[in-house]
C-alpha cells in the first residue's frame, strides 16, 4: 500500500484471501477484523467474546497462525490469508477437530467453540502429540466457562490421537 | 469497542516512516504487532491522530541472525519466533523462556519483541530479560542512528527513552561467554499471564564454577526493570551453593523503588521477587534440576 494520507473516516482498500476465496474491499481504518469477517463477510462463525484480547472467541487463522481477530486491524490483514472456522468442515462432513467435539461432548453454550477448535488445530500444526499440559498451555488463550476444559482436553486428545486434527483445506 | 478514528498509513521503508514521525511527532503512533496497542485504542486510553503501520516496512524485518559476537534482533520478531528459535535457545536460553511466557499462544503470534520494549510496560516480560543480559537498542532518527543502553532505554511506566521522531530498528544482544548460562523465571497474574514478578539472570562463571560476575533484573517491582546490583555482588568470586545463592537473591530488592498494585502489596513483591531471584539462578546454574 502506497504511504499516501488517508483522511478520518476515509476508506483504505484491502484484499484478503478468506476460506480460499478472494476479497477486495474498502473499510474504514479502525475496523477491526472479526468485524470485517463477520459484517463485511457475514461469516459469524468468528464469535466476539470479550472484545478485550483475553477470551480467544474470535481467534482464526491468519497466515497460518492462530490470532486474535479482534486485536488485529482489517488494513494489517491487507494481502493475507485467512482461515475462519467456516473454512474447516468440507461441505457436510466435519472437519476431524470438529467430530472430536462433537464426540467427547467439548462444548456446551458453544460460544467459545470457535475459538477453541482454531487454536487447537493450530496446535495440532506445532505439535502433533500434545501432552495434556501442553494442551491446557496451549489453550491459555482461549477460555470456556461452562465446561471446566476437561472434556475440550479429551476431544484434542481424541483428534491428535486419530491424526488429521491439524489438517486445514485453505 | 472501536478506537476512535485516526489516519492511517503503511509505509514500505524507515526512511518513509521517519518522514511521518517527523511531519506528525506527538499526534503519530507505530503500529507493530498491536498486542498492547490496539487494546488499547479499543478502550480509547490511546487516541492517536496518525497510526503508522510497520507492518509493511521492507527493511525492517523480524528474524534473529547472529553477528559476531552479539545476536541481532529484528524488532519486528513475533514472541513465538523468538521462543522457538534455535541459536536463542542454544546460546540464550533465558531469552526463549521469557519470549515463551508471554500472553497466549496467539498474542505471542502477533506481538513483536520491538513492540513490546517500545511499549516498556511494566508487566512485560521482555524487558527485564533484555535488562538481564546487556541488550542495547539501535534507533533511526532523521538525523542519523544511535545507540541506547538497555539501563538507558527504560525510563519509567510505559517510557522509554525513545523520542517521539525515533524507530527502533535493531535490538543487539552480546552472546555470553563461554560458561555463562541464563534463566527467567516468572509469576505471572493467572487471569492476564501479565508479570506479577520476574526474574531474569545471566550468570559468568569460571574454571572451578565461581561465579565471576552476573547481571539481574527483576521486573514487576518498579516502574522499569529493577537491576538487583545487591545480588549481583553478594554472587561475584563466589561458589555457586545453594545456600550462596538464597543469601544473594534474599537481597533481590534492595535499592528498588517498589510500588504495590491491583494484585499485589510491596511487600508480597519484596517477597515473591526473592524466591524469582533465586529460582531463576538456580535454573541458569544447575542447581536443584529443572528450569523454570
Amino acid at each position: 500500500m502506497e504511504s499516501t494520507a488517508l483522511s478520518l473516516g476515509k476508506s483504505v482498500p484491502i484484499q484478503v484471501t478468506v476460506n480460499g476465496g478472494r476479497h477486495e474491499a474498502s473499510v474504514e481504518a479502525r475496523l477491526l477484523l472479526v468485524q470485517f469477517l463477520r459484517e463485511n463477510l457475514s461469516l459469524t462463525g468468528t464469535h466476539v467474546g470479550c472484545d478485550t484480547s483475553q477470551c480467544g472467541a474470535c481467534t482464526v487463522h491468519l497466515n497460518g497462525r492462530a490470532v486474535k481477530s479482534c486485536t488485529v486491524f482489517a488494513v494489517q490483514a491487507n494481502g493475507a490469508e485467512i482461515t475462519t472456522i467456516e473454512g474447516l468442515a468440507q461441505g457436510r462432513a466435519l472437519h476431524p477437530m470438529q467430530q472430536a467435539f462433537h464426540e467427547k461432548h467439548g462444548l456446551q453454550c458453544g460460544f467459545c467453540t470457535p475459538g477453541m477448535i482454531m487454536t487447537a488445530t493450530y496446535l495440532l500444526q506445532t505439535n502433533p502429540s500434545p501432552t495434556d499440559k501442553e494442551i491446557r498451555h496451549a489453550l491459555e488463550g482461549n477460555l470456556c466457562r461452562c465446561t471446566g476444559y476437561v472434556n475440550i482436553v479429551e476431544a484434542i486428545r481424541w483428534a491428535a490421537a486419530r491424526g488429521q486434527g491439524d489438517h486445514v483445506p485453505h | 469497542m472501536y478506537p476512535t478514528s485516526f489516519d492511517y498509513f503503511a509505509p514500505s521503508t524507515i526512511e518513509e516512516s521517519l518522514d511521518l514521525l517527523t511531519r506528525y511527532g506527538d499526534d503519530a503512533k507505530l503500529l507493530a504487532g498491536g498486542q498492547s496497542l490496539i487494546p488499547t485504542m479499543k478502550l480509547r486510553l490511546a487516541q492517536p491522530r496518525y497510526l503508522i503501520d510497520l507492518g509493511q516496512v521492507r527493511d525492517l524485518p523480524g528474524g534473529i541472525r547472529r553477528d559476531g559476537d552479539h545476536l541481532v534482533i529484528g524488532p519486528l520478531t513475533l514472541h513465538a519466533d523468538v521462543a522457538v528459535s534455535e541459536i536463542v535457545r542454544q546460546t540464550l536460553p533465558g531469552l526463549a523462556e521469557a519470549a515463551a511466557v508471554i500472553g497466549d499462544v496467539q498474542v505471542r503470534n502477533r506481538g513483536t519483541i520491538g513492540g513490546s520494549a517500545a511499549h516498556a510496560d511494566p508487566g512485560a516480560d521482555f524487558p527485564v530479560i533484555l535488562t538481564a543480559l546487556n541488550a542495547s537498542f539501535l534507533v533511526a532518527s532523521r538525523g542519523g542512528i544511535r545507540t541506547i543502553s538497555v539501563d538507558q532505554f527504560f525510563v519509567d511506566f510505559f517510557t522509554t527513552a525513545l523520542a517521539h521522531d525515533e524507530v527502533l530498528t535493531e535490538i543487539h544482544v552480546p552472546l555470553p561467554p563461554d560458561g555463562a548460562s541464563t534463566a527467567y523465571a516468572k509469576l505471572g497474574n493467572p487471569a492476564s499471564g501479565y508479570v506479577v514478578v520476574s526474574a531474569g539472570v545471566l550468570v559468568a562463571r569460571g574454571a572451578s564454577g565461581e561465579c565471576v560476575s552476573a547481571r539481574v533484573a527483576v521486573g514487576g517491582v518498579q516502574a522499569t526493570p529493577f537491576r538487583a546490583v545487591a545480588v549481583e555482588e553478594s554472587l561475584r568470586g563466589q561458589p555457586l551453593t545453594p545456600e550462596i545463592i538464597a543469601a544473594a537473591a534474599a537481597r533481590a530488592t534492595e535499592g528498588a523503588d517498589t510500588y504495590a498494585d491491583l494484585y499485589a502489596s510491596e511487600d508480597y513483591k519484596r517477597q515473591v521477587a526473592a524466591v524469582y531471584v533465586r529460582r531463576a539462578l538456580e535454573a541458569a546454574v544447575g542447581v536443584n534440576g529443572e528450569r523454570p
